[in-house]
C-alpha cells in the first residue's frame, strides 16, 4: 500500500508533528503554579503540570529527564517555555530540548519569585505563540508519523476485534516504511514466549525476555495477592477477561500477525529507525502513553473494550472499540466504532483501513474525542522513592 | 445471527457477542476456519463473557487463542459461564 499524504508540521530536525503546541513545561512540582499562570495569561499555550522532579536520583532521575526533555522535544510541540525552581536543572531541560533546534527558553523561580518569573515567562510565551501560529502545515507522508499503540480497559472484544484492527493497521504502516512502538511489559505475562518469538533476532528476543523477567520479578516480589483487580483490572473482569494470560494474548493482537520488532527501547527512548519497536512500559494507560509521547510519538492508537477515556496533552489519542455497549453508552469517547466486526459485517482489513484513514484525518486537523473532551493526562513513571 | 465467536479450532471456550440466556441454543463461528459452532447455554452469559464448549474438571487447562489461559478451579459443564469463579491464572 502506498503511504497516503497527510498535512503535518515539519520541525527543525526534520521530524513531522501533527499538532502545534507551545508548551509551558514545569521542571518540577513546585513550578506547576507558575506554569499554569503563564498558560492562563497567554491563551493558546499549554501547561503540563506533573508531580515530580525533586530529589530523584540514579536511573529514576535519568528516566525523569528523558521524559521531560522528550515531551518538549516531541514534534507536536512548536516551542517550549521551561520553568523550574532553580536554574541548573532548568537549563539541563532547556539544552536537551534545544538539540531539536526548536525555540526553547528557561526561567528559574529562585531569586525572582513566582510573580516576576510569570511575567517574564509570559512575555516569552506570547512571542513563541505568535510565531508558532504563523507556521504552516506542509504535505507529508503517513509513514513519516511515529505511531504508538496501547490498549486499555480491555475486554474480550479487544482481543476479538479492536486489537486485531490495530494489528492490521500496524502491518500496513510498517509495510509502507512507518515507525510504530508497542510495550506494556507486565501485560504480556502469559504470552511472553510468543512475544519473544516475534523479535527480529534472537538477541532482541533475549533483550525482551530480560526486560519482562525483571518486571515480573518486581511484581512477584511485591504482590500481596494474585493481582486480580489490578491486572486484570476490575473493568477487564467486568468485561469478561478472567486471567492475565487471556489478557496478554489479546494484547499481542495489536502487533499483527507477521511484523517483527527490531529492538527493545528503554522507557521514553526514541526508536532507532523505522519499523516496529518494543518499549519497556507499564500497562497503566496514562503512564505508558506519556512515555511514548516523550519518545517522540505523534499519534497514539488506543483500542478499548470497557471504555478507558485517556488522553495526552501533546500526543493525540485515537480511540477505537468493538464493544457495542461501550460504543453506545460512551460514544463521545470513541473515534472509531469497529463493533461491526463482531456481527460479521466488517472485515479486519476494512477496519484497518478505516483506522489508517482516522490517523490521516487526525493529522489533517480533526481533534480526537479525548482532545475535544479535554483529556490531558500527563503522568510520569517513577521507578522508586526520592532521596 | 452470530451469538458467540471462537478464536481458533483448538479453543475450548467461546466468547458471547450478545447476551446469552440460560437454556438458549446459541449459534457461533470459528474465526480461523469460519466453521459454524453451536452450544446450549446453561447460565445467563453476558456479552463478552466466555462460554464452555466442553466439560472441564478441576486442574484442566482453558484454551483460548490456541493457548493455555489458566487452570480450572471448579468443575465446569459444557454451556457454563467460564470466569473468575471457576478459572484462575497460573501466574502471580
Amino acid at each position: 500500500m502506498k503511504s497516503p499524504k497527510v498535512l503535518g508540521y515539519r520541525r527543525e530536525n526534520g521530524k513531522v508533528g501533527v499538532r502545534n503546541h507551545v508548551v509551558i513545561l514545569p521542571l518540577d512540582d513546585l513550578s506547576n503554579a507558575a506554569c499554569e499562570a503563564v498558560a492562563n495569561n497567554i491563551k493558546g499555550t499549554l501547561a503540563i503540570p506533573h508531580p515530580y522532579g525533586r530529589l530523584q536520583f540514579g536511573e529514576d532521575l535519568m528516566l525523569f529527564f528523558r521524559t521531560i526533555i522528550g515531551a518538549g522535544a516531541n514534534p507536536n510541540v512548536a516551542a517550549v517555555v521551561v520553568i523550574g525552581i532553580e536554574p541548573d536543572w532548568t537549563e539541563r531541560v532547556v539544552s536537551g530540548i534545544a538539540q531539536t533546534g526548536k525555540p526553547v527558553k528557561g526561567f528559574a523561580i529562585e531569586r525572582h519569585g513566582d510573580l516576576n518569573t510569570i511575567a517574564a515567562a509570559s512575555r516569552q510565551a506570547k512571542e513563541y505563540l505568535q510565531w508558532a501560529t504563523e507556521l504552516q502545515k506542509s504535505e507529508c507522508s503517513l509513514e513519516e508519523l511515529y505511531i504508538s499503540i496501547k490498549c486499555g480497559e480491555s475486554d474480550t472484544t479487544s482481543g476479538l476485534a479492536s486489537n486485531p484492527t490495530v494489528g492490521n493497521a500496524v502491518e500496513k504502516l510498517v509495510a509502507m516504511g512507518g515507525t510504530v512502538s508497542f510495550g506494556e511489559t507486565s501485560e504480556i505475562t502469559g504470552a511472553e514466549k510468543v512475544c519473544q518469538q516475534r523479535a527480529a533476532t534472537p538477541e532482541v528476543g533475549a533483550a525482551f525476555m530480560k526486560a519482562w523477567t525483571e518486571y515480573n520479578d518486581l511484581i512477584v516480589r511485591n504482590k500481596t495477592d494474585d493481582l486480580s483487580g489490578s491486572q486484570p483490572t476490575k473493568g477487564n473482569i467486568r468485561g469478561g477477561l478472567t486471567t492475565i494470560e487471556e489478557k496478554a494474548y489479546g494484547n499481542l493482537q495489536k502487533i499483527g500477525k507477521q511484523v517483527k520488532y527490531l529492538g527493545v527501547l528503554k522507557p521514553a527512548e526514541p526508536p532507532k529507525g523505522k519499523g516496529l519497536w518494543y518499549m519497556d512500559t507499564s500497562s497503566a494507560a496514562a503512564e505508558a502513553v506519556t512515555l511514548w509521547a516523550a519518545s517522540g510519538a505523534v499519534v497514539h492508537l488506543f483500542p478499548t473494550g470497557q471504555g478507558n477515556v485517556i488522553g495526552n496533552p501533546i500526543e493525540p489519542v485515537i480511540k477505537l472499540s468493538a464493544n457495542p455497549i461501550t460504543c453506545t453508552t460512551m460514544s463521545e469517547h470513541i473515534d472509531l466504532d469497529v463493533s461491526a466486526i463482531l456481527r460479521g459485517e466488517m472485515t479486519l482489513d476494512q477496519a484497518g483501513d478505516k483506522l489508517l484513514d482516522m490517523i490521516v484525518r487526525t493529522a489533517n486537523g480533526r481533534l480526537t474525542a479525548a482532545e475535544a473532551l479535554g483529556h490531558r493526562e500527563f503522568v510520569l513513571t517513577k521507578l522508586y522513592v526520592s532521596a | 445471527m452470530i451469538q458467540f465467536l471462537v478464536h481458533e479450532k483448538a479453543d475450548n471456550v467461546g466468547v458471547a457477542t450478545v447476551d446469552l440466556k440460560a437454556g438458549e441454543v446459541a449459534t457461533g463461528l470459528y474465526m480461523d476456519s469460519q466453521a459454524p459452532a453451536e452450544v446450549k447455554a446453561l447460565k445467563d452469559i453476558p456479552l463478552g463473557h466466555k462460554v464452555a464448549l466442553i466439560d472441564f474438571r478441576v486442574g484442566d487447562a482453558v484454551i483460548k487463542y490456541g493457548n493455555d489461559i489458566g487452570k480450572v478451579v471448579a468443575e465446569i459443564k459444557k454451556g457454563d459461564h467460564v470466569h473468575v469463579h471457576n478459572l484462575k491464572t497460573r501466574r502471580w
